[in-house]
């Protein structure tokens, strides 16, 4: 006599809800349609993707900060912010520059397209906590993409927040993304701060680095102790010392947020190419509190 | 737990019990260039093959729950559009005939993070739960300091466990598939006397180990000493491939690919498993590598595994095997590393 063993299928008959603990949830990709494409600058678009199925759309729900995984079909898969506002569910909008294998292969699709989307990923900039105090904005580079989907969350929710500032800081003029918005940001009663590194004929704003604008900012006030958030976004070398200056204008660390890029291949905190020590961006982060980022070794 | 005794001639009759299904265990792989047997885990289809006095496999047996390479999905791609099918890979229960303690509790720690965490991984799952495991006592190696790391023996995550008792096997049954199986064979309880040479065959055993790691405040240690230049003397030693992680247990990492088929109408995408130490492995787009060096990636396995897996799950990720150290081609092993970072050169 002999045992066969009792197979064990391990996927349930699919509630189609996908939630975080289901199995069946693992591999699951949206599939979502290209819309349009705006070129921002010589590298960047912004890609307008709306999930096809208008039901998965509505429930598609997610908080500024988080990001999703874009899949073409045999090209890969990678993490982005969502640059849009959360009103709009699954009518995305991801600000992306060509700079790798996904992303040049990306640059050249057209409108119409099909990818897949899962997500979204990750955690949010506390907007909720932020009401009724002050709001420091600060990107620098390609770090002012994370920083519009709660920068228009702010905008629809103005009369709830203070006094709202955007610092931006780019290379160059060219290099400024989402030219286009900011007069449209301006007429909520926020004050704009533009930088660059190297000016050209044409450019009239300033010229100089994101802390000289943000060393004014602090001097108007006689503390960031009290009723004031900071969000913070850019390349390594800028959280260093934007964050420093910060701590030193007496923000606590628990009000100033991070976003952090890493590596990802799952977003779901199962290949651990975005770890820092014991930490998943992709799950603790992208968005941390600096006191987070502080007690992580090599995270900026 | 429930424990019984056989004969060890009735081993081969629960082998044939079981013959329906594939079975999987440790079978001879001729000699290394010093002499000594090498071994591996391979589908075996006569009870003879399974060679179950093996000393250590070279590979662990993680590549029957987490291959080296496995297509997640597949795609069918037509003009208006695609459809992404999923297939888990798994297709049948596997039999694990002869796994020690050791790799038993590495299967049981990637169920932390694989199975019992938030998005649960069900290509592994699905694997890992149509697995009947027989695991088997051992006599530990010079390069084992699983003692150390508390995984000398297991108390879950198997169906039975055999240890040698000289003529006869003492078992441990952990769930119901092993009792029943085990009524179809001539076992008794065990006596007064098989308890006591039970007893002293683990002691004998836990006298035996060599090697060891100091594994107190560790979590600490690592903390203080992240800046330490021990690191660096590693890193310098240390090649970058990877080779420590293809054979230890309970690395996981991976990378995804995704490939289109010469016909253009479909694609696939793959999983395969990474290494921390690879110098791509934290490069993102754009070129920034946020481990550029050999140190700093040798640094976080080790952090990973004793620091940040304690953090996350209140236990390390090392099981203490030695196959990394005895794998490494600049001889680098985790009891030398730990003690040279504590400061004890």
């Amino acid at each position: 006599m002999q045992n066969k063993l009792h197979f064990i299928n391990i996927l349930g008959q699919g509630s189609g809800a996908h939630r975080k603990e289901d199995p069946d949830s693992f591999e699951y990709t949206l599939p979502a349609e290209i819309t349009s494409i705006y070129p921002l600058t010589a590298t960047e678009k912004l890609y307008q993707i709306q999930i096809i199925d208008p039901a998965q759309r509505n429930r598609f729900s997610f908080q500024p900060g988080q990001f999703v995984m874009l899949e073409l079909p045999g090209i890969g898969e990678a993490p982005f912010s969502i640059s849009s506002s959360p009103v709009r569910h699954g009518d995305l909008e991801l600000c992306i520059r060509a700079v790798g294998n996904f992303t040049n292969f990306l640059n050249r699709v057209e409108r119409g397209a099909r990818v897949g989307i899962s997500g979204p990923f990750g955690t949010s900039f506390p907007l909720e906590k932020m009401q009724g105090n002050d709001i420091l904005l600060i990107g620098g580079g390609l770090g002012i993409v994370p920083l519009r989907s709660p920068l228009l969350a702010v905008l629809e929710n103005r009369s709830r927040y203070g006094r709202v500032d955007i610092m931006y800081g780019a290379k160059s003029p060219a290099e400024l993304l989402f030219t286009y918005q900011y007069e449209e940001w301006k007429r909520f009663d926020i004050n704009l701060g533009i930088t660059v590194d190297k000016a050209d004929k044409s450019w009239k704003g300033r010229t100089g680095l994101i802390t000289e604008l943000l060393r004014e900012r602090i001097a108007q006030a006689s503390s960031l102790r009290e009723n004031t958030y900071a969000i913070v976004c850019g390349p390594p070398v800028m959280f260093h010392f934007v964050c420093k200056m910060l701590t030193e204008a007496g923000l606590p660390m628990q009000k100033m947020f991070v976003s952090l890029e890493r590596r990802m291949h799952c977003g779901r905190g199962k290949c651990c190419r975005c770890n820092i020590g014991s930490t998943y961006t992709c799950l603790d982060g992208p968005v941390f509190d600096y006191w987070s980022v502080m007690n992580l070794k090599e995270a900026i | 737990m429930i424990f019984k005794v056989f004969k060890k001639q009735e081993l081969a009759r629960l082998y044939e019990l079981l013959a329906v299904n594939v079975i999987v265990g440790p079978v001879s792989r001729g000699n290394d260039r010093n002499g000594n047997p090498l071994y591996d885990f391979d589908v075996v289809y006569d009870f003879d093959e399974l060679a179950l006095d093996y000393t250590q496999t070279v590979h662990s047996p993680k590549r029957f729950v987490l291959p080296y390479h496995e297509t997640l999905a597949t795609f069918t791609t037509s003009p208006g559009g695609w459809e992404k099918h999923v297939d888990l890979n798994v297709y049948r229960p596997l039999v694990f005939f002869g796994m020690h303690a050791c790799d038993i509790n590495a299967l049981n720690k990637l169920d932390l993070v694989l199975a019992q965490s938030t998005y649960p991984n069900p290509y592994y799952m699905g694997k890992r739960k149509n697995l009947f495991i027989i695991g088997i006592d051992c006599t530990p190696e010079p390069q084992c300091f699983c003692r150390s790391m508390g995984t000398d023996s297991a108390i879950h995550g198997f169906d039975l466990f055999l240890t040698d008792l000289g003529g006869k096997y003492f078992t441990e049954i952990l769930t119901a598939t092993a009792f029943d199986l085990l009524s179809e064979i001539k076992c008794t309880d065990p006596s007064s006397k098989e308890l006591a040479l039970y007893k002293h065959t683990a002691k004998e055993k836990s006298k035996r180990y060599t090697a060891t790691v100091d594994t107190s405040d560790l979590t600490k240690i690592l903390d203080l000493e992240f800046e330490s230049k021990a690191w660096d003397a590693w890193g310098d030693k240390c090649l970058s491939c990877g080779t420590c992680a293809n054979v230890c247990p309970t690395c996981y990492c991976y990378g995804v690919e995704e490939h289109v088929d010469l016909d253009l109408q479909h694609a696939s995408k793959t999983k395969f498993l990474h290494s921390c130490n690879l110098i791509d492995f934290a490069k993102v787009a754009g070129g920034h590598n946020f481990r550029p060096t050999s140190a700093s990636r040798l640094k976080y396995r080790y952090y990973h595994k004793h620091r940040g897996f304690v953090e996350a799950f209140e236990e390390s990720l090392c099981v203490g095997c030695g196959r990394c150290g005895t794998a490494c081609l600049a001889d680098i092993t985790p009891p030398e590393v730990i003690a040279s970072v504590r400061g004890k050169e």
